[in-house]
C-alpha cells in the first residue's frame, strides 16, 4: 500500500545519474522493506484487523440499518422511517424520560458524595490506606453480583435486609423496588453505592493536587476551613469536577444493568430506560427484533453521547496541557 | 515539609477543629465499614446460614445453625465450578487480546510511525466519541454472520467476546502515550547495536512499560469480568456462559441458601485480586478519571 511508485530500473540506467543522496526517496518493494514497512504492517495489522471488524465497520453498519428494514436476509431501504416510528413511539418518551430521572437522581445523590467523602478522608491522617481500601471495596464486587445481593436487602417483607434495619429505627417496612414510585430512586441508591468508591479514588488524588500554597495564602488573608474548602479546594477541582459529571451523564444515559436486573423495566414500565428499549426492540423477541428501529434509536443516543464525549475530551486535553 | 491539607496544623491544634477531626474519623469509619465490608460480611454470613435463618432473622449473627454444605452444593450442583471456569477463560483471553493489540497498535503508533500512522490514529481516537453500548445491534449481527468470511457464526464462540474487547481505543491510547514519554535515545542506541523492530519492541520497549501494562491489566480483566450483557448475548449455550450470565439465569430453580453461597463464591476471586493488588488497582482507578485525556 506505500509501494505505489512503479518501478523504473530501465529508466533509472538510462537518465542521468540522480545525485547519491537523492535515492533513498526512490521507493521500491525492496527499499519498502527495508524501510521497516512490512514490520510496520505486521505491527499495525491486528489493531486494524479487530477495528475493523469490531468497530468501523459497526458505526458504518448501523447507520445504514438505521434506514433499512431488514429481516436479515432482505434489506429495503425506507428512509427515515424507523426514526419517525420511534421519535412519535410514546414508549421511546417515556423510557427517555425515566432515563433522565436515573439521571437527575444520580446527580442529586452520587454525584456530591464521593466529593463529600474525598474531602473529609484526605483529612484524617492516620489509616488512609485503609479508607481508601474499604470505599472501594464495593467496586470490586461483580455488578451483576451486587445487584443480585441488593435485590435480595430490597425484600419488600418486613423480615427483608433493608426493613429489618429500617425498624430499628422505627421506619415501617418500604416497598423498595416492587413500588412504581421507589424502584427508580432505589435503582439510583444500589448503583450510587456501587460507584462512589472509583469517584472517591479520583477525588483524593485531584485534592494532593491542590497547591498548598493557596492554602497558606487563604489562611494569611483570614479564611478558615469552611471558607478554604469553599473558595480554594472546590475552585481548584473545577475541571475534575466537570469531568466527572460528563462521564456520569454518559454512563447514566447508557444504564443497563441495574433496570434489567432488578425490575426489568418495571413495575408498570416505571425503570424501562432507553437501553431497555434498544434492547427490547432488537432481542426480545427471539424471531428476530426490529433491527432497524433499534439501530435508529442507538444512532439517536450515539449523536448525544458523542457531543458530550467531545466536550470531555476538549476538557480534559485543556485540563492536562495547563 | 510534609504536603498538608485543607486544614492546616495549627488550626489542628485547636480543640474545636480536634473534636471536629474525631468526629469525622467516627463518621468515615462507621460509614465506610457498614457501606463497603457490611454487604460482604453479610453474604459470607448468609451463604453458610440455611435459607429459613436468613429470611426470618437477616441479621442474627449466630443462626441456628452452620451450613457448610451451601457451598458445596454451590459448587457443584449448579455447577458453579464450570462457570467458574469460563469466567477465568473469557477474563484470561480477554486480557491477552487487549494487551497483544494495545501494545503492538501502540507500538507502530509511537515509535515505528509509518506514514499512514496519522490515518490510523485518527480513526481509533474518533471511535472513542462512539458508545460502545450504541453498537450492540450491528455487532451483534457481526458475531452472527461475520462480514468477508462466508457462512461462519462467531456464536457460543469465546472469540466474539474477547475480539471486539481488543478493538479497545482508550487502551491504545493509554499505551501509546506512554510510549511517547519512552526516551528515543534509548531506541536509537539499540537500533545502532542492531536491534530490528520486533527485538526492539519485545526486549525494550515492553520490559520498559510494565507499569501501564499492569494498568491495561487491571482494566481489561476487571472489564471481562463484569460484562454481563455482551456475553449474554452473544454466549445463549449455557454451558460456555460466565457467572455474571448464569447467576442471574439459575437463581428462579435455586434455593436461597445455596444461591447466596454461590453469590459469595463469585465475589471471592475478585476480593482477593484486589487485596493483592490494591496498589495497581487503586493507582488504575485513579488514572480512569484524571489522567484520561
Amino acid at each position: 500500500m506505500t509501494a505505489t511508485i512503479p518501478e523504473r530500473p530501465a529508466a533509472a540506467s538510462v537518465a542521468p545519474a540522480p545525485p547519491p543522496e537523492r535515492r533513498p526517496t526512490r521507493r521500491t518493494p525492496l527499499t519498502w522493506y527495508r524501510g521497516g514497512g512490512l514490520a510496520n504492517l505486521l505491527f499495525v495489522l491486528p489493531m486494524v484487523f479487530v477495528f475493523f471488524f469490531f468497530s468501523w465497520s459497526p458505526i458504518v453498519q448501523s447507520v445504514i440499518m438505521s434506514l433499512q428494514k431488514t429481516n436479515l436476509i432482505v434489506s429495503e431501504w425506507v428512509g427515515f422511517d424507523n426514526y419517525v416510528a420511534v421519535l412519535t413511539d410514546p414508549q421511546l418518551g417515556r423510557a427517555v424520560i425515566n432515563t433522565l430521572f436515573f439521571a437527575l437522581l444520580a446527580l442529586l445523590f452520587g454525584f456530591p458524595l464521593p466529593l463529600f467523602m474525598a474531602v473529609l478522608m484526605s483529612e484524617v491522617r492516620r489509616a488512609k490506606g485503609l479508607y481508601s481500601a474499604l470505599a472501594y471495596l464495593p467496586v470490586v464486587i461483580p455488578p451483576v453480583v451486587a445487584v443480585l445481593l441488593w435485590r435480595f436487602f430490597y425484600d419488600s417483607s418486613p423480615n427483608g435486609v433493608f426493613n429489618t434495619a429500617l425498624s430499628w429505627f422505627g421506619i415501617p417496612p418500604q416497598p423498595w423496588i416492587s413500588s412504581a414510585v421507589q424502584a427508580m430512586p432505589s435503582l439510583v441508591l444500589e448503583a450510587t453505592w456501587a460507584a462512589a468508591g472509583g469517584s472517591i479514588i479520583i477525588y483524593l488524588a485531584a485534592l494532593l493536587s491542590v497547591p498548598p500554597e493557596l492554602y497558606d495564602a487563604a489562611e494569611v488573608d483570614g479564611a478558615g476551613i469552611w471558607r478554604k474548602v469553599w473558595h480554594v479546594t472546590l475552585p481548584q477541582l473545577r475541571g475534575i469536577l466537570f469531568i466527572m459529571l460528563i462521564l456520569q451523564i454518559i454512563a447514566t444515559a447508557q444504564v443497563f444493568l441495574e433496570p434489567f436486573l432488578f425490575t426489568g423495566g418495571g413495575p408498570a414500565g416505571a425503570t424501562k430506560t432507553i437501553l431497555l428499549y434498544i434492547y427490547d426492540k432488537a432481542f426480545r423477541n427471539s424471531l428476530g427484533g426490529d433491527y432497524g428501529e433499534a439501530t435508529a434509536v442507538s444512532v439517536l443516543l450515539a449523536i448525544v453521547l458523542a457531543i458530550l464525549s467531545w466536550l470531555y475530551f476538549k476538557l480534559t486535553n485543556r485540563w492536562s496541557a495547563s | 515539609m510534609s504536603e498538608r491539607t485543607i486544614v492546616s496544623a495549627s488550626e489542628r491544634r485547636r480543640p474545636g477543629t480536634r473534636a471536629g477531626l474525631a468526629v469525622t474519623h467516627v463518621f468515615l469509619f462507621a460509614t465506610l465499614v457498614i457501606a463497603g465490608l457490611g454487604p460482604i460480611l453479610w453474604l459470607a454470613k448468609a451463604a453458610v446460614t440455611p435459607t429459613q435463618d436468613t429470611l426470618q432473622q437477616p441479621f442474627a449473627l449466630w443462626p441456628n445453625g452452620i451450613d457448610w454444605e451451601n457451598l458445596s452444593t454451590a459448587w457443584n450442583d449448579i455447577h458453579i465450578d464450570q462457570y467458574f471456569f469460563n469466567t477465568i477463560v473469557i477474563a484470561a483471553g480477554a486480557w491477552l487480546t487487549q494487551l497483544f493489540i494495545a501494545t503492538t497498535a501502540g507500538y507502530a503508533l509511537s515509535v515505528l510511525r509509518p506514514k499512514y500512522a496519522p490515518i490510523l490514529n485518527g480513526l481509533v481516537l474518533a471511535t472513542l466519541f462512539i458508545p460502545g453500548i450504541v453498537l450492540l445491534v450491528p455487532l451483534y449481527l457481526t458475531i452472527v454472520n461475520p462480514p468477508l468470511l462466508g457462512d461462519v457464526s462467531l456464536l457460543n464462540s469465546y472469540l466474539a467476546v474477547w475480539l471486539p474487547m481488543g478493538a479497545n481505543a482508550f487502551n491504545i491510547l493509554l499505551v501509546k502515550r506512554f510510549f511517547d514519554s519512552l526516551p528515543r535515545e534509548v531506541f536509537e542506541a539499540a537500533k545502532t547495536d542492531g536491534a530490528g523492530p520486533f527485538r526492539l519492541f519485545w526486549s525494550i520497549v515492553l520490559p520498559m512499560s510494565k507499569p501501564i501494562l499492569g494498568v491495561v491489566s487491571v482494566f481489561a480483566i476487571i472489564a471481562a469480568w463484569k460484562d454481563y450483557l455482551w456475553p449474554m448475548l452473544v454466549l445463549p449455550d449455557p454451558a460456555v456462559q460466565p457467572l455474571s450470565v448464569r447467576l442471574p439465569a439459575v437463581q428462579s430453580q435455586t434455593e436461597l441458601d445455596v444461591f447466596l453461597a454461590a453469590l459469595a463464591i463469585a465475589t471471592l476471586i475478585p476480593i482477593a485480586m484486589f487485596l493483592l493488588f490494591q496498589n495497581v488497582f487503586l493507582r488504575s482507578a485513579g488514572l480512569g478519571g484524571a489522567v484520561k485525556g
